[in-house]
């Protein structure tokens, strides 16, 4: 591809970007939200066309008009949200839209052939043709995707962030096919936050940055710090800065909290100042214990304490008027109103303060939202744009100055930096510990273990609706942290010796 | 804190928000054209220019009013992800009470209300339109919030109870009541001046005159857009609509605030009830069928959205009037009832398509 420009209105979201893929290699794309990643795809699948540029597929010129012709020439998108029909089979699925057929009529047996040898190629025998797609795990859905593309007998596949839903096993499943491909001579361009998957599978990389190409090579001769360079365009040292704060007394309680079918008798003790992380795998409760905490899941037993005045039937107004928020894992249908303001969705938890005479005041509204956008450097044309219009990592902070908005004391994020870019994730981190250090409790739930480990004063891990004691997080080793999520015992930690998982992140085996 | 990048980010590249009275441009301009495109039509059909004289203009003002209520109270439940199919009922319903008021406290076999009467039972009337509205009206959004049904079904179940009680109300006939005040009030009888004009295809002659609901109507719109816009309440009609699940992660009290919307919705068509009753000068059960599809047509004209989190109070009153405006053309045009039904619906999908065209050109 090069030269390639592509704008939307006056948005540039792409400029000169040049990219070249050799065959039979793994080429990493990355870059921050918003840099321009999927973009730059769509235009290379044929879902948009370039304004200007133009590219090259096995020495010929590659004009694309539709996704349909780009399959037809040999590339293939996999897309971040599976394109699947769950309700229909692997085979009819892997040949969706490009069924064999005969006056019309399906050859079926054609279709078997072709869907079988694709499956072949994928080394997988847990995958049935017959079996419907939705009742398959995420991990072979997004092989069936891949099956997709070979039996479109792609050259190219793309594949947008294909393990943000996918346990540690299915991600080495996935790296194994990916090897496959490269070995058989297609190229595979891999769209990716997670650097150290990039160092896993990749050959070389291309960093984009604010719609250009800033920079390429091979993943072995550079360092990580440089790849961050390139991504953020500026130095971003110690990711995890600690700032000093002082532990104080306890300002949230859980005694045997017990929700209808999680959490499942939860204690624990926040102390203002603290960092408390919670790790677990996905499904483990964690979400479950802070919406029963925050009172949006009913509560079957157990006592919820705040600065030491027990709840009794608690929700959200209660909540939130005793100084605790919430911050949800899912920002887009829960977190943020999607059309409506950065100032409406900063403000909505506390309108008090601009009420006068039974009205609101927008331009008070307005000028406590510009405040907010300066402290925490959020990028935004305003406080009028409607916040769908901000790239995640921008979203994410509306949402945490809600909560600071809010006054909360207490703060309960769920995954609060995911999906989000390097530069942003960083930016959150700093605000934490800033927030730490005034005195507020931070209850932080992540899967990703480095982010729990650098950030956090103190862990707990949660493992089927149960949590493990808290332990400081000097005590706790990623291994330690796996078994426990994992449903072993406790063990007391005598080992110090951190030997890293190369991903990073706590997988599921079940 | 990391410094933010100091160029200028590519994403926040995008143009301006508009203003917000750019909102109801669409169908301000619908309106216009209408009007334009009206009176060249009948011009060419019937050689004559009345549509456009200012004595039919101020009487379709004086027509669109119960429209126009019921679309004040229906912005309300659209913008808050809601529904109301109930309006056309409940606007039968609450005419059937007032009248059921007046008639029945009225002194028996009088055929016009005197003396202190005269100035009470109206009233009285009044107030039992709009109760037996708010009542309905909160009846549901209890239903819809204790239920947790979808306010289709619900107020699909009170479209068609409450036409059913109006009716035993009104014992299967319809409601006399002696005159009263309400029928003055309702009719076009604020004469603003007098025109008479007869010069070739123009022949405008009488007063030009408004209905004193006309005004009622536009002093609640504008408190109802004071409340939407300006208040804590209407913020969280936004938001309810806009996400529920995140109002009610902010602490809205989602289930109130709901209830109270589909409640002043009720007290809105009850309203639009008396003015229903002042123009007929009779309670009849029989009135208002389907009307609540006028009134959802006008919300969505005047940029209401079925996915809730965005409506227009101004908008709605604009697309009320465009409706009233195309059934008036339509008889000046001489159109039987028939075409008028095939060109209001057809308006309707015009209108949407052309909003949703200029929402998306938008992003």
């Amino acid at each position: 591809m090069a030269d390639i420009a592509k704008s939307f209105g006056s948005t540039r979201a792409l400029v000169g970007v040049n990219l070249e893929v050799r065959r039979g290699e793994v080429h990493a794309l990355v870059g921050e939200n918003g840099a321009g990643k999927s973009t730059l795809m769509k235009v290379l699948s044929g879902a948009l066309e370039p304004d200007a540029g133009h590219m090259v597929l096995e020495g010929k010129p590659y004009t694309p008009r539709g996704p349909l012709e780009a399959r037809a020439c040999g590339v293939a998108m996999i897309y971040q949200e599976l394109s699947l029909a769950p309700e229909m089979s692997v085979e009819e699925n892997v040949l969706l839209g490009v069924e064999p057929t005969q006056w019309g009529f399906v050859r079926r047996a054609e279709m078997r052939r072709l869907v079988e040898d694709a499956l072949d190629r994928l080394q997988h025998p847990d995958i049935h043709p017959a079996a419907r797609v939705g009742d398959l795990s995420i991990g072979n859905q997004q092989l069936v995707e891949v099956a997709r593309a070979l039996a479109a007998d792609a050259r190219v596949v793309v594949m947008d962030e294909p393990t943000s839903s996918l346990t540690q096993a299915d991600t080495e499943v996935l790296f194994k096919v990916i090897r496959q491909l490269r070995d058989a001579g297609v190229s595979v361009i891999y769209i990716s936050h997670f650097l150290e998957e990039v160092r896993a599978i990749a050959d070389r990389f291309t960093v984009l940055r604010d719609g250009q190409a800033v920079g390429s090579g091979g993943v072995a001769d550079t360092p990580t710090s440089e790849i961050i360079h390139l991504m953020v365009g500026r130095e971003l040292e110690d990711m995890y800065h600690r700032t000093r704060h002082e532990v104080g007394e306890p300002v949230l309680s859980l005694e045997a909290l017990t929700g209808e079918d999680m959490p499942l008798e939860a204690d624990l003790e926040l102390r203002r100042g603290e960092i408390l992380g919670i790790a677990g795998l996905i499904g483990s409760g964690r979400t479950e214990l802070v919406r029963a905490v925050f009172g949006l899941d009913p509560v079957v037993r157990g006592e919820v304490r705040v600065l030491g005045v027990t709840c009794t039937g608690w929700g959200p107004p209660r909540m939130i008027a005793r100084g605790v928020g919430y911050l949800s894992e899912d920002r887009k249908t829960e977190g943020l109103a999607g059309n409506l303001t950065v100032a409406d969705n900063l403000t909505l938890s506390r309108l008090g303060p601009y009420v006068s005479a039974g009205l609101l005041s927008r331009n008070r509204m307005r000028d406590a939202a510009w405040q907010w956008i300066e402290r925490l450097g959020i990028r935004t044309q305003g406080p009028d744009q409607p916040v769908d219009g901000l790239s995640g990592g921008n979203q994410q902070k509306v949402a945490l100055a809600r909560l600071l908005h809010q006054e909360a004391d207490v703060l309960l994020l769920d995954e609060p930096t995911r999906g989000i870019d390097v530069g942003s994730k960083a930016d959150i981190y700093a605000l934490i510990g800033e927030l730490a250090a005034q005195g507020k409790a931070i209850l932080w739930i992540s899967s990703y273990l480095p982010e729990l480990l650098g950030v956090c004063d103190s862990l707990a891990v949660m493992h089927r609706g149960v949590l493990s004691e808290k332990r400081a997080v000097a005590d706790w080793s990623p291994e330690a942290i796996m078994e426990v999520a994992t449903g072993g015992e406790v063990a007391p930690e005598t080992v110090t010796a951190e030997s890293e998982d190369p991903l990073g992140r706590t997988g599921a085996t079940t | 804190m990391s410094q933010t990048d100091t160029e200028a980010p590519l994403l926040s590249d995008q143009p301006p928000a508009q203003p917000r009275i750019m909102n109801i441009l669409g169908p301000m301009l619908g309106l216009i054209l209408v009007i334009f495109a009206g009176g060249i039509a009948e011009y060419f059909k019937e050689g004559t220019l009345n549509y456009w004289s200012p004595q039919n203009q101020c009487l379709i003002l004086t027509q669109t009013v119960t429209v126009a209520l019921g679309a004040i109270g229906m912005t309300m439940v659209i913008i808050s992800a809601g529904i109301d199919l109930s309006a056309g009922s409940l606007i039968a319903l609450s005419a059937c009470a007032a009248a059921y008021v007046i008639r029945g406290l009225a002194t028996p076999g009088v055929s016009t209300l005197a003396g202190s009467e005269a100035v009470w039972l109206p009233l009285l009337g009044v107030a039992g339109g709009v109760v037996v509205g708010w009542m309905a009206g909160a009846t549901n959004g209890l239903l819809i919030t204790r239920l947790k049904l979808a306010p289709f079904i619900i107020t699909l179940g009170m479209m068609t109870f409450a036409r059913g009680l109006a009716k035993g109300v009104a014992n299967m006939q319809r409601i006399d009541a002696p005159m009263n005040w309400i029928s003055q009030f309702t009719n076009a009888n604020l004469s603003l001046f007098r025109l008479d004009v007869t010069w070739g295809p123009i022949s405008w002659y009488g007063p030009v005159a408004i209905s004193a609901a006309v005004l009622v109507t536009i002093v609640l719109a504008v408190v109802a857009w004071l409340v939407l816009s300006r208040t804590r309440f209407g913020r969280h009609v936004f938001a309810i609509g806009s996400n529920e699940d995140c109002a009610r992660l902010c602490g809205v009290r989602v289930e109130y605030v709901k209830w109270g919307v589909y409640a002043i919705a009720g007290a809105l068509f009850g309203l639009a009830g008396v003015v229903d009753f002042g123009r007929l000068s009779v309670g009849d059960p029989t009135t208002a069928i389907g009307k609540e599809l006028d009134i959802i047509a006008a919300v969505i004209i005047g940029g209401g959205s079925f996915n809730g989190g965005v409506g227009n109070v101004f908008g709605s009153l604009i697309g009320a009037l465009l409706m009233a405006h195309l059934r008036n053309l339509c008889v000046h045009l001489g159109l039987p009832n028939y075409v008028q039904e095939m060109v209001v619906g057809a308006v309707i999908i015009v209108a949407v398509t052309v909003d949703k065209v200029r929402q998306g050109k938008q992003e």
